[in-house]
């Protein structure tokens, strides 16, 4: 089945998140799609199976319009999806997942569609047993079934989102020879993935995707850097590299830390974190950055391992203890995790300083003036803009606080609040706090942190004081090189 | 306690439960599938009042329960058209629905308050009847009762063996999932809003024309929406549990008045009360029973382990979450 996507846009609200994609996806091919985090590539995948409608563009397969607007429609053209978190129905059984969405079958069904499952599972060397729960399964044989029921629709252009987050290299080597050996019975694949190793290991041609257009399309053999230059921004001039080395003590230290969450888990981490510095953390999103601030914030608790901060353990301690010692976490999702939606700056001064309504009002127009948010003292938190929040959430950050957590704290915002957000942490943290932030943005990391820890699939894979950082090294570490 | 009394009893306890069950299957069906009809204490007495109208003024009891259907299930679609097509909040939705339903009964059911009216009488099967002990129990009871047994079954079998029922579990567990399979969740969702909604029409007619014959202010089944909710939790969403709860309710309910004779010095109020609080007890057990250290408890007991975890069920995960595709 061959695909050609045409000038596809879509946006949200006002955000245009792909401003006119063109994409060739030739029959019988593994084709790579490969982007930064937020390049557009699951919005675009999405389209193409009909889960998400289109703002404009058209979709050709086998050189003829194709107008649907439901993933059912598409699944009749014979467009299937392993999405990037599993759609599936952990209470259910693995033969009623096998099932659900499948046309009836006359007579015999479930036990015709048992045996077309090991049929599949044979072909494809998977083992799964039908009436294990699927909330039994890990997320690599779960997928192991999205991918054999997909098979078994004769879906004949299969996509797949990321589809090696989170499982074992195992379960990553039985999928790949299950691509190529379906790809030689004639099915097209789409593999969208941010980790080079594996585009290069299987795809004929690739497209690169960077702020919803397409930036290049190369063939096989691929270079590496050619591909990593196509995917993200010019690197920038290094202007901080001359930035003091905190010599400052021990204040954080991971000892040996693994803990499950966010796909990857974190596996094996240790560092220590001194006073003064400011550490960036980067990777694609949900490779365990996030789930290392809140370890740190004593939010989520590890499985092995110890973590000290000022020199008491945290184990079997509770976010308070961290808050007592000076600890502070914002968190990117502002307004679910952050603030309480529904309540006044008033309301959230009131809570974070435990202190009467008139302090709090005191405090809170103090705020509005020295953090310039666009608000008054009773402006509901949900009216802010992203900018706005962002600054009220560094305004609650009790005064005494040595150790801010911060998790993408720019995202979302525009080029100036983010210089103003930084030029901030820096003014009131650089002499004697330590801040450690996640972000997306590889550049902006470069040029505020001291010092970068780069996580991939759930490891820290470098860890490097700012002069020593190479963009390109950092860009082919975050994908897996 | 001698034979006579103990049949009666059981006896009782089938009738009483029977309206029950037959609403919190319904209900079951329809929070299986995701939605939440809260407005079940009222749409109750509505039907119940619109089964009465309209079986006295037809003389039909066929017709009665079908008005009394229809009245359930068009107060079902208000949840379903409002929560889940137009994305209101299905529990607040479902809670106005329930205050005004209520009202409304009083008020229409008026003209009819205190009538003798139609009633369902009991229907003694041949032979089976004659089964002693069993027989009185099971085979001599109003039409109703034998289809609230039925329902059981045939509940279990639609969710659990048949194709609709798999896809309906699946959209109360995952309506993306749902949808990215081809499956439109929200109209399987209205569909199972409508059915859940007209066997709970159905119930309430089965108590206006059956159980507690006749309508009137009170008419003596205010609160039992809400313990039908109740048990279908209680049940964990099971069907077969779900009728076991309702019909360890109506145990605990007639049990209370026959104890009642028994010890007289009790005030009568402590056997009318008693069942909810045993209700919310069963309840905090089962829950209890989820936590680490009771668990661990629990594994030195092996029989009592496999006893909890059979009574306990997880909610449907998109219970009450409303699901909107992007088009």
């Amino acid at each position: 089945m061959q695909i050609e996507l045409q000038q596809i846009q879509k946006s949200f609200g006002r955000v245009d998140v792909l401003k006119g994609v063109d994409l060739k996806v030739e029959a019988g091919t593994i084709h790579g799609l490969v982007g930064e985090n937020g390049a557009g590539k699951s919005t675009l995948m999405k389209i193409l199976t009909g889960y998400l409608s289109r703002s404009g563009g058209s979709i050709l397969i086998d050189g003829q319009e194709a107008n649907y607007n439901d993933p059912a429609a598409a699944a009749k053209l014979g467009i299937g999806m392993l999405y990037q978190e599993p759609q599936d129905f952990p209470p259910l059984t693995v033969l009623d997942n096998f099932i659900v969405g499948r046309d009836n079958h006359p007579d015999n069904r479930r036990e015709w569609q048992q045996r077309r499952l090991d049929e599949l599972s044979d072909q494809v060397r998977f083992q799964l047993r039908g009436d294990d729960l699927l909330e039994r399964l890990t997320v690599g044989e779960r997928q192991q079934l999205e991918f054999l029921r997909l098979l078994g629709r004769d879906a004949k252009l299969l996509i797949l989102d990321e589809p090696t987050t989170g499982i074992s290299d195992r379960q990553k080597e039985r999928l790949f020879a299950a691509l190529q050996q379906i790809r030689d019975q004639g099915r097209t694949i789409l593999l969208v993935s941010h980790k080079l190793e594996e585009i290069a290991a299987l795809c004929s041609r690739v497209t690169v995707l960077r702020h919803g257009m397409v930036t290049g399309e190369e063939c096989a053999p691929f270079h590496i850097p050619r591909l990593l230059e196509l995917m993200f921004d010019k690197a920038p001039v290094n202007s901080v590299q001359n930035r003091p080395q905190a010599t400052g003590k021990a204040l954080l230290t991971f000892e040996n830390i693994s803990a499950n969450g966010e796909r990857t888990g974190l596996n094996a981490c240790s560092c220590t974190i001194h006073r003064g510095e400011i550490v960036g953390l980067a990777g694609l999103s949900g490779s365990g950055q996030g789930l290392f601030l809140r370890l740190a914030a004593a939010l989520k608790r590890p499985l092995e391992g110890q973590i000290r901060f000022h020199g008491t353990t945290l184990n079997g301690r509770d976010h308070r203890t961290v808050k007592r010692l000076g600890g502070c976490f914002l968190p990117a999702n502002r307004l679910e995790e952050g603030l309480i939606a529904g309540f006044t700056l008033v309301d959230h001064f009131t809570l974070a300083m435990s202190c009467s309504e008139s302090t709090a009002r005191v405090a809170a127009s103090a705020a509005i003036k020295k953090f310039n948010i666009r608000g008054t003292p009773d402006t509901l938190v949900e009216s802010l803009s992203g900018g706005n929040q962002q600054r009220l959430l560094l305004a609650l950050i009790p005064e005494d606080a040595n150790l801010v957590l911060l998790e993408n704290p720019t995202r979302g915002l525009d080029l100036a609040s983010a210089e103003w957000v930084w030029s901030y942490l820096r003014s009131q943290y650089s002499s004697r706090g330590t801040v450690v932030f996640s972000s997306a943005e590889l550049e902006e990391m470069l040029e505020v942190a001291d010092r970068i820890l780069v996580f991939f699939d759930g490891r820290v894979v470098r860890d490097l004081p700012i002069g020593q950082v190479v963009y390109r090294d950092v860009a082919a570490a975050m994908t897996g090189y | 306690m001698n034979n006579l009394s103990l049949t009666l009893l059981l006896a009782g306890v089938l009738a009483t439960a029977a309206p029950l069950i037959i609403a919190a299957l319904g209900e079951t069906l329809t929070e299986k599938a995701g939605v939440i009809n809260l407005s079940l204490d009222g749409s109750l007495l509505l039907s119940a009042m619109v089964g009465f109208m309209a079986a006295y003024e037809s003389g039909s009891f066929t017709l009665g329960f079908a008005a009394a259907a229809v009245t359930g299930a068009v107060i079902a679609a208000l949840v379903g058209i409002f929560g889940i097509y137009l994305g209101q909040l299905q529990v607040a939705v479902g809670f106005a629905l329930t205050l005004m339903c209520k009202d409304l009964a009083y008020f229409l059911g008026n003209p009819y308050a205190r009538l003798q009216g139609p009633q369902l009488l009991s229907l003694e099967l041949p032979w089976l009847s004659d089964i002693p002990l069993l027989g009185p129990v099971l085979f001599r009871q109003p039409l109703v009762v034998y289809l609230s047994l039925l329902l059981i079954a045939l509940v279990w079998w639609y969710l659990y063996r048949t194709g609709r029922g798999l896809e309906l579990r699946a959209v109360g567990e995952n309506p993306e999932a749902a949808y990215t399979r081809g499956i439109d969740p929200r109209r399987k969702q209205l569909l199972y809003t409508l059915v859940g909604g007209a066997l709970v029409g159905a119930a309430g007619a089965a108590f206006s024309l059956g159980i507690k014959p006749g309508w009137g202010r009170p008419q003596g089944i205010e609160g039992i929406g809400w313990i039908a909710l109740a048990i279908v939790i209680f049940g964990g969403w099971h069907p077969v549990k779900v009728a076991l709860g309702a019909l360890l309710f109506a145990f605990l309910q007639v049990i209370g008045i026959s104890l009642q004779g028994v010890w007289p010095s009790i005030p009568a109020q402590v056997f009318q009360v008693a069942p909810f609080p045993m209700m919310i007890l069963a309840l905090l057990l089962l829950n209890l029973a989820q936590r680490e250290t009771f668990r661990h408890a629990l594994q030195r007991r092996p029989g009592l382990a496999l006893l909890v975890r059979r009574l306990q069920g997880a909610p449907p995960r998109a219970l009450g979450q409303n699901f909107k595709p992007d088009r």
